[in-house]
Parts: structure tokens; sequence; C-alpha cells
């Protein structure tokens, strides 16, 4: 028995100190990929967070520069003395084309003397009315010069709203900071607020897709295909790859230039 | 904890991760797609509010209504206006162009007084105050000293109110040297005056005439009112009127027309004459017309049947007379046959011979003052200022002879002939021109031999030009006066050449004048009153403007409103009535010069043996050649047979070329006894062999980098032939040899 005993206990130790052994490289081994694993996905969570700390927040405050209107315009205070409302001074000509932002011709009726006694229309008077300087406006609504925009046939023609398109600015005390994209030069406004492109209101966007939006629920003849953001080209496709032949033919299109699809805003 | 290659990567990867879960690359990509779809530097025009203003266009005699789309204070678009008689909206090239002259670096901005030496290009600003008062100060000079007739104008026209002020300035002070350029205009004006007594323009019922014998007028290349004629040209071709252009070369008109015939330059006098004579022999002319109204046709029927058959006159114009004879029928048998000549744009005056031969056919078949014919059109007689209270000085000095020689015992019949006055100065014989004014004209480029215009403009000590831009007279000037730009000031245009009606267009600001100019005819104003006494006395005017307005009178509210003025009860003498010559008749032979010559050719400057080839130039709508030069969107409208980098191209026969060793595209050295140039070579089979034809327009020296410096002046290479009867220049074209670079 001692010597069976002994025998077993030695190949139970041989065993046993292999068995060891064996634990112990693998402990070695974990111990050494734990060691690793960590710092891998901290450093994946990092960039992860910084790039999108860069794009959600610092890239926007990068992009766009701040300025500030050359004079501090109160809606609110003008509303309340004119009749028509928005149309008092953003009017159409005789011709149908849009005034857009007024000229001086319209304020100096009531501006050709300081009325009351705040700094910008102290400024405004004297800096521009007296001097018969138009003053500098930065627009939040100026579209590239390929765009062609009526405001006729969408105002007059389609009755739709200031509010749908350009917000509640005519109930604005003070016109906000003019943000303007450092590589293109238009305004903040067109892109939109929010940098990821979400938008809760009509009027929170004016980009081509937002014109589109409309036009594909309003208008009979420009439909799906009609105007090709690449949304709704891709859109198209698919529809004319599922059922051929159901998508409306481009009638009509633009009064100006009697073409259609792009050129019913591109010129 | 241990950074190293895994963890770097596995930074990265989570960036890009983040990155495409931003807004970032999305948004980069949309604005640099819009950045460079919108390249901010491309000019992008002013929104604004969109007006038009009627005004007329001053860019070339032509007097075209203009009207001008604004958006608000800025010009943006010229464009023909509708209703207008003259051109009823269309508009060339040029006047579609004028914007660029309006705002472009061409202007002078503001008075400029030379400092370096002439042509040098120093100038100093002077206010306008100064500028004045030196003018008159100079003025007063000569005429204290009884040199009053030496002081000169030159005017590109002697109508309207502002040719009339510069007029009116000369006579209170005592100078009968106004000159005027010289055109074809010149030579019908004198053709009108020998045969039929008046003095007049011709005007052409082009619209109602159908069958037109062009003996090489550019009807499509800028001849007479250039909008009026190529409407006229497309209303042929839906009526069915027939063009036959008589040209050496083929161009557009010629190309264009029903038959070309090219005649050997220079022989379209006796071709006329020719053709007279099948018409009489055949007795295809207006016996009503010839029997009744006209006078001495027997001594001329004698003449053209003598000398002129058409074997003859074959011979001369190397017209096959089979040819001639067809064309006399056809011309004769038209219902409304009208004859015109001038050369290319009618610049030069040519030959009187020539001029009145044409003009007798027209009386031949008896389309004179008819429709669809040639009319007399008297100067609308709007300008009735009171007579001006000439003193000593100014009795004296009128009573000089004038430096031209205009209306001198040689010349007796010529009223203007700025082309002798080169001559007169640089010989002397008379006496000197000690101040010369440049009003709306640039004689420095458009006077033919430029090498002799210069030396006479060096001799002439003191030259104030009036120009808006620094053209090449303006260049050489002591003083320069700019006046508004066209689109910036008032002015009349009273019947542009050719209309067969009366008509005053008004030239209206479109824009506020742009820089510290003023009006020629304010400067004129201000400077009599700075002369004072007589002189102060016949400008009573507080201002052009209102010069103009009164002089206008009850016009003038139409005119403003219209922006023409068109004579609704102008009408048409009767045959009894319109001829006011020594016989009461038209005359085919005038009592006035006498005799009947030979039909003799100009003489051509130059010898054949040195010169064996014949040097002419050729006109185009897109190369003005006048007082303006071509604005950079004409420029690019030539074609590079024509201009190409700075070389400029001749035109020549391939069997001539092949005579001279020459090949398409080579340089080649041109040589006429007046200057020479360098020109490439362009083969064209509708040149006549042994002629070389070169553009005119090009070869400025003044004007922007898109026309300085670019081709040869024709001016250069061409001197000034007088006509034995006229004095006016009658060169068409001159002797030349080429030989290869």
């Amino acid at each position: 028995m001692s010597a069976l005993d002994d025998n077993a206990k030695e190949i139970a130790e041989d065993a046993g100190g292999e068995e060891i052994a064996t634990s112990s490289r693998e402990i070695n081994t974990k111990e050494q990929d734990n060691g690793a694993g960590g710092p891998i996905i901290l450093f994946f969570i990092i960039g992860l967070f910084a790039s999108l700390i860069l794009g959600w927040v610092i890239f926007p405050k990068l992009l766009y520069s701040k300025k500030k209107q050359p004079i501090d315009f109160n809606h609110v205070l003008h509303v309340a003395e004119v009749e028509d409302g928005c149309e008092s001074c953003h009017f159409f000509r005789e011709d149908g084309t849009y005034s857009g932002v007024p000229k001086l011709e319209q304020c100096i009726d009531c501006h050709d003397e300081i009325q009351g006694i705040s700094h910008d229309e102290i400024k405004f008077v004297e800096k521009y009315v007296s001097k018969g300087r138009e003053v500098p406006w930065l627009i939040y609504s100026r579209q590239p010069d390929c765009v062609f925009f009526s405001h006729a046939a969408h105002v007059k023609a389609a009755k739709i709203d200031c509010v749908t398109c350009h917000g509640h600015i005519g109930e604005s005390e003070n016109l906000k900071i003019y943000e303007e994209s450092r590589i293109t030069g238009y305004s903040r406004d067109i892109w939109g607020k929010s940098i990821g492109g979400f938008k809760k209101n009509t009027w929170d966007r004016m980009k081509m897709d937002d014109c589109a939006e409309c036009h594909r629920k309003n208008t009979a003849n420009i439909s799906r295909t009609g105007v090709k953001t690449p949304t709704n080209r891709l859109i198209g496709h698919i529809i004319d790859l599922v059922s051929p032949g159901t998508s409306v033919s481009n009638k009509g299109g633009s009064v100006q230039t009697e073409r259609d699809a792009c050129f019913v805003c591109h010129k | 904890m241990k950074i190293d290659r895994r963890s770097f990567l596995s930074f990265l990867i989570g960036g890009g991760a983040g990155t495409a879960l931003s807004p970032l690359p999305w948004k980069l990509m949309d604005d640099s797609s819009i950045w460079t779809q919108m390249w901010p530097w491309t000019p992008v025009p002013e929104d604004g509010e969109a007006s038009y203003v009627n005004s007329a266009c001053t860019l070339c005699p032509g007097g075209c209504g203009i009207t001008v789309r604004k958006i608000d204070d800025r010009a943006v678009k010229i464009e023909g206006m509708k209703g207008h008689p003259v051109n009823n909206g269309g508009l060339c090239i040029l006047g579609l162009s004028g914007l660029q002259l309006l705002y472009g670096p061409t202007r002078v901005k503001t008075p400029l007084k030379r400092v370096g030496k002439r042509g040098q290009g120093s100038w100093e600003k002077i206010s306008w105050k100064d500028a004045i008062s030196e003018v008159a100060k100079i003025l007063s000079d000569l005429r204290s000293t009884g040199q009053s007739h030496t002081v000169g104008c030159i005017s590109d026209s002697d109508r309207g109110t502002v040719p009339r002020l510069f007029e009116r300035f000369l006579t209170v002070y005592g100078s009968p040297n106004l000159m005027r350029t010289s055109s074809i205009i010149d030579s019908y004006e004198l053709t009108l005056h020998l045969m039929q007594g008046v003095q007049a323009s011709p005007g052409f019922d082009f619209e109602n005439a159908d069958f037109i014998l062009s003996f090489g007028s550019g009807i499509i290349d800028g001849w007479g009112s250039p909008v009026r004629m190529f409407r006229a040209n497309s209303a042929w071709r839906n009526t069915g009127g027939k063009i036959i252009q008589i040209e050496p070369r083929l161009s557009n008109t010629a190309a264009k027309s029903d038959k070309w015939i090219p005649a050997n330059p220079g022989t379209e006098a006796a071709l006329a004459l020719g053709i007279a004579h099948v018409i009489i022999k055949e007795s295809l002319y207006d016996a009503e017309f010839v029997d009744n109204y006209s006078a001495g046709f027997e001594d001329w029927k004698r003449f053209v049947l003598d000398k002129y058959g058409p074997d003859s006159v074959a011979t001369i114009t190397g017209i096959d007379n089979t040819t001639i004879i067809a064309l006399a029928r056809s011309f004769a048998r038209a219902s409304k046959p009208l004859a015109i000549c001038g050369r290319g744009q009618g610049t030069t005056p040519g030959s009187l011979d020539e001029c009145t031969t044409v003009h007798a056919l027209n009386a031949l078949v008896g389309n004179i003052n008819k429709q669809g014919g040639i009319f007399a059109v008297a100067e609308p007689d709007y300008i009735n200022w009171p007579e001006v209270e000439m003193d000593a000085t100014a009795a004296i000095g009128m009573q000089k002879d004038r430096l031209d020689g205009a209306g001198s015992k040689k010349y007796p019949f010529s009223r203007y002939l700025l082309n002798r006055l080169p001559q007169a100065i640089n010989s002397g014989e008379k006496y000197p021109l000690k101040a010369l004014f440049v009003g709306d004209a640039n004689p420095l480029y458009t006077m033919s031999d430029s090498k002799a215009v210069k030396k006479a403009f060096d001799k002439v000590p003191f030259v104030v030009s009036f120009s808006s831009y620094m053209n090449e007279t303006a260049q050489n000037a002591d003083l320069i006066l700019p006046n508004h730009a066209y689109l910036e000031r008032y002015e009349d245009i009273p019947t542009p050449p050719g209309m067969p009606k009366p008509v005053i267009s008004l030239t209206r600001p479109v824009v506020e004048p742009q820089l510290n100019t003023k009006h020629t005819g304010d400067i004129i104003i201000l400077l009599a009153k700075a002369m004072g006494g007589n002189i102060a006395d016949a400008f009573a005017w507080n201002s052009y403007d209102a010069c103009l307005k009164e002089t206008l009178g009850n016009k003038w509210q139409v005119m403003i409103k219209k922006g023409f003025w068109s004579y609704p009860d102008f009408f048409v003498q009767t045959h009894e009535e319109s001829f006011d010559t020594i016989s009461g008749k038209f005359e085919f032979v005038s009592k006035e010069t006498g005799s009947l010559k030979q039909f003799k050719p100009v003489n051509i400057e130059g010898d054949k043996t040195n010169y064996p080839l014949l040097l002419m130039p050729y006109d185009s709508i897109r190369l003005a050649n006048g007082v303006i030069g071509n604005p950079p969107f004409v420029m690019k409208s030539v074609d590079d047979t024509v201009l190409k980098g700075n070389n400029v191209f001749i035109e020549i026969n391939p069997k001539t070329a092949g005579e001279q060793g020459l090949r398409e595209g080579q340089l080649a050295m041109l040589s006429t006894p007046v200057g020479k140039a360098k020109v490439k070579v362009h083969l064209f089979d509708g040149i006549m062999p042994g002629l070389v034809a070169l553009p005119r327009g090009l070869g400025h020296t003044a004007f922007d980098d898109y026309l300085a410096g670019k081709g040869i002046n024709f001016n250069e290479l061409i001197g000034p032939v007088e006509d034995p009867v006229s004095g006016l220049d009658t060169a068409w074209g001159i002797r030349v040899k080429l030989a290869k670079v």
C-alpha cells in the first residue's frame, strides 16, 4: 500500500504539479489580457466621445462666426404701429417682386427725427438716416444666388403664411445674433439652428429638402420626382422599381422659366 | 497602464465612429459644395427694385432708342426701345455692351491737367474751377491779341444742342474753325446740294424699297443706323426684296445678299454710269420724272451714251457686259428700286463723282422724295436761339478763311474738311492753330495718316479734350474736361443719318454721374460766363439742362415720356417745290459745278512697281471703329481669323498669296507709302486677287487692356486723297507690298 500510495502520490503530485503549472500559465495570460483590454476600450470610448464632442459642440462653434446686426430692431414695437402686418414693411412691389428687407425710404417717414431715447434709435438716425446711408442688415434667410425663389408664388398664389418659413420673427423684441458659416458666407438659419439638422417646426430649416417636403405634399405637378433632392430621388427610384409608370409627369413647372424639375427653383 | 499602438488605433476607430455619428462630415460636405458652386469672388448682382429708363444710345451716330433696366441705383442691362422709329426694340452688340463703358476703367474720373510730356500719361487732378479759368485765360489772351480765329473745335456731329453750343461759342468768340468728323453723309449732303439745291441729309426709305443696289455699303456691317438696317434686311427676306451687293470682297452683307458682284475696286462710279447707259438706251427710265422735274438730262444722256456702253464699262470694272445689262434691267424694272453708296460703314466720304452718279440712278428711276426712295431730310428746326451779338473782334475773326479750306474758292461747296486740317497745320501756309477743342470725337484714332495727324496735334500748343473716356486724343491733350458718360446726361440726338423722317431722340441720365465729371454743355456755358462781355451774354442759360429744356419747349414733356419726338405733321413736298437749284429742277448736271467730267479712278497713293497689291479696309459690326473702341464684351466676339493674340490678320486671295509665297497663318510685313505693320496672313477665297483687306477698329493705344495694343489701326497705313470738287477724303485704299518676315 505504502509503495502504491507513494506511487500514486507521486503521480498525483506530478499531475497536480502540472495542473498547477497549467493554471498558473492561464492565470498569467488572463492577467496579461486584463491589463491591455481596459485601455483599448477606454481609448475607443475616448476617441468616440472626443469626436462626438468635436462634431456636435466644438465644430459648430468653429464653423460659425457671430455677428451683431447693425441696429437692434424691435419687431413687436413696429408691428403694433402698422396696419398691414408684415406686408406694411416687407411688401410686394407693383411689378410683383418682393421688396425683402426695408430700405431707408420706408423708415424715413417716421424716423427723420429721433423717436424715443433708445441707443439703437439714436444710432440709426445719426449714422444712417441723416447721412442717407442704407443699413447693412444681415439677412438670415438669404439663399445662394443659384436659388430662384418667388415670394409672390408662395405668398400670393399659394397663400402661405410668413410664419411657415420665417417663424415668429414678427414677435421678437430683439434681433438675434447672426451666425455666418465661415465656409459659405450664408446664415446658420439655412441649415438650421440644430447642427444635426433636426427640425420640429417648418421654419427651423431652409434647405432644399425643406422646400421639397412642402412641394411634395402640396403641389400636384411637382411630385416625388419633380424636386430631386438626394432623398426623394432615392424614393422616386424605389417607387419606379416597385410600380413602374406611377410617377407623375412633369407638367407645368416654373412660370418664369417654363421649365421643370430642377429649373423650377434653380437658374 | 501602457499606451501602445493598439490603443492609438482604438482611439482612431472610436474617433472615426464618433465623427460619423456627428454632423461634422455631412455639414462640411454640404458647406463646401455650396462654396464651390458659389465662389465668393464671383460677382452676384444685388437684389433690389427693378425699373426701366428710356434713353438714346450715342455710341455711334445710329441714334437708337434704348431702355435701360436698373436694379435700385445700378444700371444692369441695356435693351432696344420698343416703338422707337429707328430701332423698334432691336439693339446692336456695341449698344448692348454700353454698361462696360459706364462702369469700366476707361472713364476719365476727374478733370486732368498734363504734367509730363504730351502723351506720356502723367496727369494731375485739377478742380473744375481751376480748369475752366485756365481755359478762359488762354482764350482771353488769344482773343485780346487778335488771334481768336486760331481756336478750333472738332466734333463728331454738327447737329443737336451741344455741337450748336460749340458753334455759338466759336461764333461769338470769333473763329470760323468748327470741324465735323467726315463720313459718306458729307458726300450725300453735297450731292443733294448740287443736284437738288437743298441743305439736307439723305433719308432712305428702306422699309418700303424692294430692290437695293448697294455700291459697297455694308447693309448688315454697320452702315447707316445699324439696327434699322438689320431690321430692314430681315424684312426684305419676308417681302421678297432683293439686295445686289457690288464690292470686291465678300463681306457679311455680300454673303447674305441675293447677288454679289465683285467689281474692280474704285470703279463703282463707272459701273453706275454703265447701268445708266443701259437704262437710257432701252428707255427704261421714269420719263414722267425725267421730263418734268429734271434739268440737264440731255447733256448727261449724251455723255453716258457716248462713253459708257456695257463693253467699255466691262473693261473698267471687270464685270461681264451681260451682267451689267441684266443688272440695269432688273434695277429699272423693280417697283421700288433704291441705289445707295458709302463703302462699309460709310465712315469715309469717298468720291463725289461716285455719289452723284449713284444718286442720278435714283433720279433715273424717279424715286426721289418718294415712298421706297431717297428723301432730302432737312435738319429739324427746333434750335431757335436768339442771334448772337458779335463784337468787332468776333466779326474780324469770323471773316478769316477756314483753316481746313471748306467754303474757299477751291472747295466752295464743302462745309467741313477735317481731312485737310493736319496738312494745313503742318504746312503752316495759312495761320497756326493755337488752341483746339475736341468734343465728342477721337481724331487721333479715326483720321487717316495717324502720323501726320499726331504731328499736327503736336504743333497745336493747347489741346482740350472733352472725352468721357481716356481715348487716343485725350491721351495727347493738355487738359481733359471729362463729359458725363452717355447714361449719365441729357442730350438731344437729332435725326440719325439715313432716316427718311425727322426724329429727335433724348439721351437721358439713367444713373447719377458716377465720377467727378461735367456736362460739356455746362462747361461751354461756364466758359462763356468766365469770358464775360458779349460771349457771356450769348449764353444766358443757367445750365445745359435748362438750355435743352427751353430749346425743346413743348416737345420736352413728350420726349421725357416717350423718349423721342417724331414730327407727326411731317410731309414731303411735291416735286414742283422740292428742288431749289438754279433751274428749280433736279439737275443731272449741276450748273454750279459746270461741265461733266469723264470717269477717272481715284488717284490711289503708291506706285505699281514698288507696291504691287492694293490694300483696302473692311468694316464689321463686331469692331467699333468710331469715337468709341470695342468694350470687352464686343472684343470677345471677334473671330480668331481676324485677331489672334495681338496679331491682326489680313485677308488675301490664295492665288495672290501663292504668288507672294505666303501661307495661312504666316507673319508678313505690310508696307504702304504711309506706314508699315506686321500682320498675319489669312487666305480667303472671297476677296479679289491682287487685293489685301484689313479690318478697321483695331490697333488702339488707348482704352483698356482688352483693346489696347491689339492689331493695327488701318488709319496708320493710309493717307487722305482729296476729291477735286469736294475736297473730302476720297481714298478707298492704298497700294501695298507684302514681304515675308
